[in-house]
């Protein structure tokens, strides 16, 4: 992550510095309004491509920054920085109360709500007395930091790109943190970040408010650059640019916004002089022009134009440096010892209707620290959804369950993970792009509590180092050392599994709960799995296994329960269940 | 305010919110079997009453070259695939298919007498030239992209409403159109008077929406329309192909928005843009019904249209400002009510 | 496999997830009139294959079907006209919809394709599950696990199929139900109703079948006529796992 910020940086440094000396005057106002542009892109990048939601609404957020500083430094003749800080405060209010309102609705309620608000906000600004109407307001005054006055096109590139260099560290620090994780986790579902104990609804506030502050930014910038503010630039029109912008770009990387940002507005240039002399006057062909290419490349390159940019680029050798994990670092505090064989879950008359089917019907079972139990049965048994309930993914319709003597049921899955208790999935859940060592260290989220703004700043790092040397270390028990920096989703599924796995450890449970963990593993693979398995049971870790690779389950586990339409059919150790001919039954079925 | 005035707001809310009502019936049926957002559902009004309007004073409306440029790329499209199949005999039922009516259209809009044509034959015109846009937008912009995530669809909307308000300022021009009332007709109830063009809106409009119930209620396709909103695996089981059910949807939202423009052209004056603030305040209702109730999507459009007037009597420039803050409450109420599901794909 | 003139004859079909195989080379074939049981565990590909045979899911291989290659293009709903029909695991029925609407759309299909005879084909179905006939008007996400599984039969019945696919049509169904869905399919046979069982049950589906299939890790692992397969050890053995498996240390001293 760092190596790959390093380019936009100095490019984005090049070009603050150097243009405007060399550049004819009509080039770099250009460029700054790229820049002015990039900061909401970027703000859209974490948003949309990273955390999977979005907004048309930023150019409200852009107008909001704008109008804030005209109105105060115009009419009450303050300093444009306390323009600055009131744009900010009154967007932050704002994000905060949209998100709030529209997060937790599935994921089209936010982009619908921002379209409306961005609308009344557009009329608002047009009617509001005091905001000058249509008309707008002139004569703002010029920036000054100590004394230098920021009044040139080339004074404002400076400014504006240094600006947009310090978003870039930010967002970059960001993503490269416990939080960063937390929020890059938000693409794949909210599962599975929650059973990591990760806050999603904050993660996705948080990103929100982010996005909506840089665009405040941006707008703050605009209003002193035009010295002037009315409200077309912040239509819904430009809201749907600002979008464009990151589409064509591609979405997913900082590099995107910068590019799409740079593409839209050259290319918008360019079309405004030339399809004119095509078409005749009288059409607005940009806009024609720019939504058959947003079509074309959401059907054809889904991704943006800049991965298929970066792809031709001469790849560099990823430097040695970024490879070195901190082993030295020192190791996270971790839970106190509980003895073995002392009852850790403990399930009593667990029953699960969906409508009129009863899934799981007065289930119970027992886990012990120590042991391994393991939960077998038919298909369409009830074991998935006993998993859920057990770990809070699923409401119960009644029963009890109890966790080291506590009531859990009712918790969230999120609660439920804090108190030791950890999983993996069955259809696996691993962020494909990310590292195995970030996908592991997405367990450990838990053992961290550095906020966004350290993060940031890059000012947890002893704390990031700590938690990345537990995910190495729990890789390495599981016997993927040589994959620590493959992306997730390169590996084979059995081995996807048992990165699952170690990304359960890393939280340091109690009881680990594991969906089909020898599923698609060749025989070396199993036994290494079963050696690890047993090795847990040494520490003293409670595991609940459910498994349909039968030599493994009679081979490793302490007690098997079975289940059948969704109840308990048999309890016992291993040789009894085997023996047992009720089990046989259920799985060859019943001969009438 | 006075009895008359009273009247007179409440009979124009009740008919904007009729075809409000309309709007948001459209986008809930396209949501609910395709998962499209159809942002420019709004687009297909102000493109009907500007074709009737621009037919009416004896021209040739650009809706024309916009259906055969788009029928033209369906049917390349269905040539292409066509012959990487080694399906070449099918190629001139394609251009059957998707050719003889824009082409027949065109000739009749060629050597036809506009300027005295029967009003009821421009309207039929109007319909046969909007209402086969709906398919042709579903089959070049959203099949490809079937399977894509909610947003990205909602993103192919928002490009593919704001070319068409590209398209639309090309092919009508910057200048706003009313078309001829369908009767000047009105009469005294009290002191207030009753247009008879309101009542003709809110009558034709009632009338869609039952047709409309009782077409997915009774017949096979509706049913089976319906049922693909359900469940698309099972409605691919029982052999509805996602296309048909994709098209069909597309092509009743634009016979509504079609019909819709004919019913509003004489009562507001459209422009090229007009579509999209139709289209909002039909997503305002159909967020009312949760995007999922038709009743619900139905009752919120009137509340709007009648929010919409009472608000441009007591507070004309923030009429807009009102009608679209009325989404905060709403979401407000929905995210307290609704137990977020997570999204499995 | 017997049948010289097999409705369905499948060769070497593959199918991927990504960089994983779930279905590995398999061969079969069921003729005309037969019922043809693939057996197998958990995860052993079952529904995958029948995904890939009903053109949900993209596949290698060469399947023919009436004599006929299926291309790789043809969608579900063109195999479910040339009656090929399946009734999945997950019954995916119109929940919010009546027994009968979701009845009536199960023979959509044939409605495109201008047969307008439905009401006489509801007639056999409701001969059939009389159950069905009874709620004919209730909401079919208010019946139990039993009753779902017959109108999902019942509705692809009502395409007329020529081969009919069943996955797990005894899934977490009570005995008593089993034993009805299982007289059902035996009594579809002889109808004219070709059918491919997919079935965790092996021993109820081995008893009505002719032939089966023991898949395991995506391979055809056994196959032969029912009756033989069913008596064969091998079979409870990819179920139920090897005795002989040395078991857990803990296990053992606690079962000494």
């Amino acid at each position: 992550m760092k190596r790959t910020l390093l380019t936009p940086l100095a490019l984005v440094a090049g070009l603050a510095l150097v243009a405007p000396q060399v550049l004819p005057e009509y080039y770099v106002t250009l460029a700054n309004y790229i820049g002015l542009y990039s900061l909401v892109a970027l703000g859209m990048v974490l948003l949309t491509g990273i955390g999977g939601l979005t907004s048309f609404g930023q150019a409200a957020f852009v107008g909001i920054g704008a109008y804030a500083t005209a109105v105060l430094s115009t009419s009450y003749g303050l300093s444009p920085w306390l323009g600055l800080l009131a744009g900010l405060l009154i967007t932050g209010g704002i994000a905060l109360l949209l998100g709030v309102l529209t997060l937790r609705l599935s994921g089209h309620y936010l982009p619908i709500g921002t379209l409306a608000w961005g609308l009344s906000l557009f009329y608002l600004f047009g009617n509001l007395p005091n905001l000058g109407g249509f008309g707008g307001i002139s004569n703002l005054p010029n920036i000054a930091l100590f004394g230098w006055t920021i009044d040139s096109s080339a004074d404002f590139s400076l400014a504006i790109w240094a600006l947009v260099a310090a978003a870039i560290w930010l967002i970059g620090n960001l993503l490269d943190s416990r939080e960063g994780r937390a929020i890059r986790a938000l693409k794949g579902g909210t599962v599975m970040a929650e059973a990591m104990g990760v806050n999603t609804a904050r993660s996705k506030l948080a990103i929100f408010v982010v996005a909506a502050l840089l665009a405040a930014l941006s707008g703050w910038l605009y209003a002193h650059l035009q010295r002037f503010v009315n409200p077309t630039p912040f239509s819904i029109t430009m809201g749907i640019e600002y979008l464009f912008m990151i589409v064509l770009g591609g979405a997913a990387s900082l590099g995107g916004a910068l590019f799409g940002a740079a593409l839209v507005t050259v290319l918008k240039q360019w079309l405004q002089d030339l399809l004119p002399h095509v078409f005749g006057q009288g059409g607005n062909f940009e806009t024609i022009f720019f939504g058959a290419l947003i079509i074309l490349c959401l059907q054809y390159a889904r991704d943006g134009l800049w991965p298929l940019l970066a792809a031709r680029l001469p790849q560099r050798r990823r430097a040695a440096a970024e490879l070195e994990v901190p082993v030295e670092a020192a190791a996270l505090p971790r839970r106190e010892a509980l003895p073995a064989n002392q009852p850790l879950l403990q399930a009593e008359g667990l029953v699960k209707r969906f409508g009129g089917l009863v899934a799981n019907n007065n289930m119970g079972l027992t886990v012990n620290s120590g042991e391994i139990t393991a939960l077998i049965g038919p298909n369409g048994a009830g074991k998935s959804t006993l998993f859920n309930l057990l770990t809070g993914l699923l409401p119960l319709t009644s029963g009890e369950i109890r966790f080291r003597g506590e009531r859990i049921d009712g918790l969230s899955s999120r609660r439920i993970a804090r108190l030791g208790v950890s999983r993996t999935f069955q259809h696996v859940r691993l962020l494909p792009q990310m590292s195995v060592l970030e996908n592991v260290a997405l367990g450990a989220h838990m053992r961290g509590e550095s906020g966004l703004l350290c993060a940031s700043l890059h000012l947890e790092r002893e704390e990031e180092a700590r938690l990345l040397a537990e995910a190495a270390r729990q890789i390495e028990r599981v016997g993927l050392k040589e994959h620590l920096f493959d992306a997730a989703g390169s590996l084979p599924l059995g081995k996807q599994r048992i990165v699952e796995i170690a990304r359960a450890l890393s939280s340091d449970p109690y009881l680990l709960l594991l969906d089909e963990p020898a599923a698609g593993l060749r025989h070396l693979e199993k036994q290494a799995l079963a050696e690890l398995l047993g090795k847990l049971r040494e520490e003293g870790m409670g595991v609940l296994l459910v498994e349909h690779d039968m030599d493994f389950v009679m081979g490793m586990a302490d007690q098997v329960v079975v289940m059948e339409f969704g109840q308990k059919l048999a309890e016992g150790l291993p040789q009894q269940i085997q023996d047992d001919p009720a089990v046989l039954a259920a799985y060859l079925g019943g001969v009438e | 305010m006075d009895f008359a005035i009273l009247t007179f707001l409440a009979q124009d809310g009740l008919t904007t919110g009729a075809i409000y009502a309309l709007i948001a019936l459209a986008i809930v049926l396209v949501f609910a079997v395709t998962r499209v957002i159809l942002v420019c559902q709004g687009d297909f009004v102000a493109f009907s009453a500007l074709t009737l309007a621009t037919l009416q004073a004896g021209e040739v409306p650009g809706t024309l070259w916009l259906l055969l440029g788009g029928a033209a790329l369906v049917c390349a499209k269905d040539i292409v695939t066509a012959v990487r199949r080694r399906h070449a005999a099918r190629i001139p039922l394609h251009l059957l298919t998707h050719l003889s009516l824009p082409l027949l259209l065109w000739a009749l809009l060629g050597n036809l007498d506009l300027a005295n044509l029967h009003g009821a034959l421009k309207v039929l015109l109007t319909l046969a030239i909007v209402i086969p846009l709906g398919p042709i937008f579903y089959r070049l912009v959203y099949q490809p992209a079937a399977q894509a995530s909610v947003l990205l669809l909602l993103i192919l909307s928002v490009a593919l409403h704001s070319m068409l308000v590209g398209l639309g300022l090309w092919l009508f021009g910057a200048e706003g159109f009313r078309t001829l009332p369908f009767t000047d007709s009105s009469f005294m109830l009290g002191d207030a008077m009753i247009g008879g063009q309101n009542l003709l809106v809110i009558g034709i409009a009632l009338l869609l929406i039952v047709a409309l119930y009782l077409f997915f209620g009774h017949s096979l396709y509706g049913k089976a329309l319906r049922a693909t909103a359900f469940n698309r695996n099972g409605a691919q089981l029982v052999g509805i192909p996602t296309e048909l059910a994709g098209s069909s949807a597309f092509f009743l939202a634009a016979l509504i928005g079609a019909c819709s423009g004919i019913l509003i052209g004489p009562i507001t004056t459209l422009y090229y843009d007009s579509g999209f603030l139709i289209s909002l305040k039909g997503f305002v209702a159909a967020i009312i019904g949760g995007l999922a109730s038709y009743p619900l999507a139905a009752g919120g459009a009137f509340l709007v249209g009648l929010i919409e007037s009472f608000a441009s009597f007591w507070a004309s420039a923030y009429k807009e400002v009102i009608v679209f803050t009325l989404v905060i409450p709403v979401l407000l109420w929905l995210s307290l009510t609704t137990h977020h599901v997570e999204e499995e794909h | 496999m017997s049948a010289n003139n097999p409705l369905l004859n499948v060769e070497r079909l593959s199918v991927c997830y990504g960089k994983v195989e779930a279905v590995r080379q398999v061969s079969l074939a069921i003729g005309e009139g037969q019922i043809v049981s693939v057996i197998g565990p958990n995860g052993a590909g079952k529904t995958t294959l029948l995904g890939a045979l009903m053109g949900l899911l993209p596949a290698e291989g060469e399947v023919a079907y009436l004599g006929k290659t299926l291309q790789r293009h043809h969608g579900v709903a063109q195999r479910v006209g040339q009656g090929l029909n399946l009734v999945p695991e997950s019954r995916e029925l119109f929940s919010p919809m009546s027994v009968e609407d979701n009845l009536l759309l199960g023979a959509f299909s044939r409605h495109r394709q201008g047969h307008r005879d439905h009401g006489l084909t509801l007639a056999e179905v409701f001969d059939l599950f009389p159950r069905l006939k009874e709620r004919r008007r209730q909401a079919a996400g208010t019946m139990s696990g039993g009753e779902r599984q017959m109108l999902a039969m019942g509705r692809a019945l009502m395409a007329k199929p020529k081969l009919l696919m069943l996955d797990e049509p005894s899934l977490g169904l009570a005995p008593r139900v089993i034993g009805e869905i299982f007289r059902i399919i035996t009594e579809l046979r002889a109808t004219g109703v070709s059918i491919l069982l997919v079935e965790q049950n092996a021993r109820a589906a081995l008893k009505c079948s002719d032939y089966g299939y023991v898949l395991e890790n995506g391979e055809v692992a056994l196959q032969g006529p029912a009756a033989e397969l069913a008596d064969d050890p091998k079979v409870i053995e990819t179920y139920l796992g090897r005795k002989s498996a040395a078991p857990a240390p803990a296990a053992a001293a606690l079962a000494g």
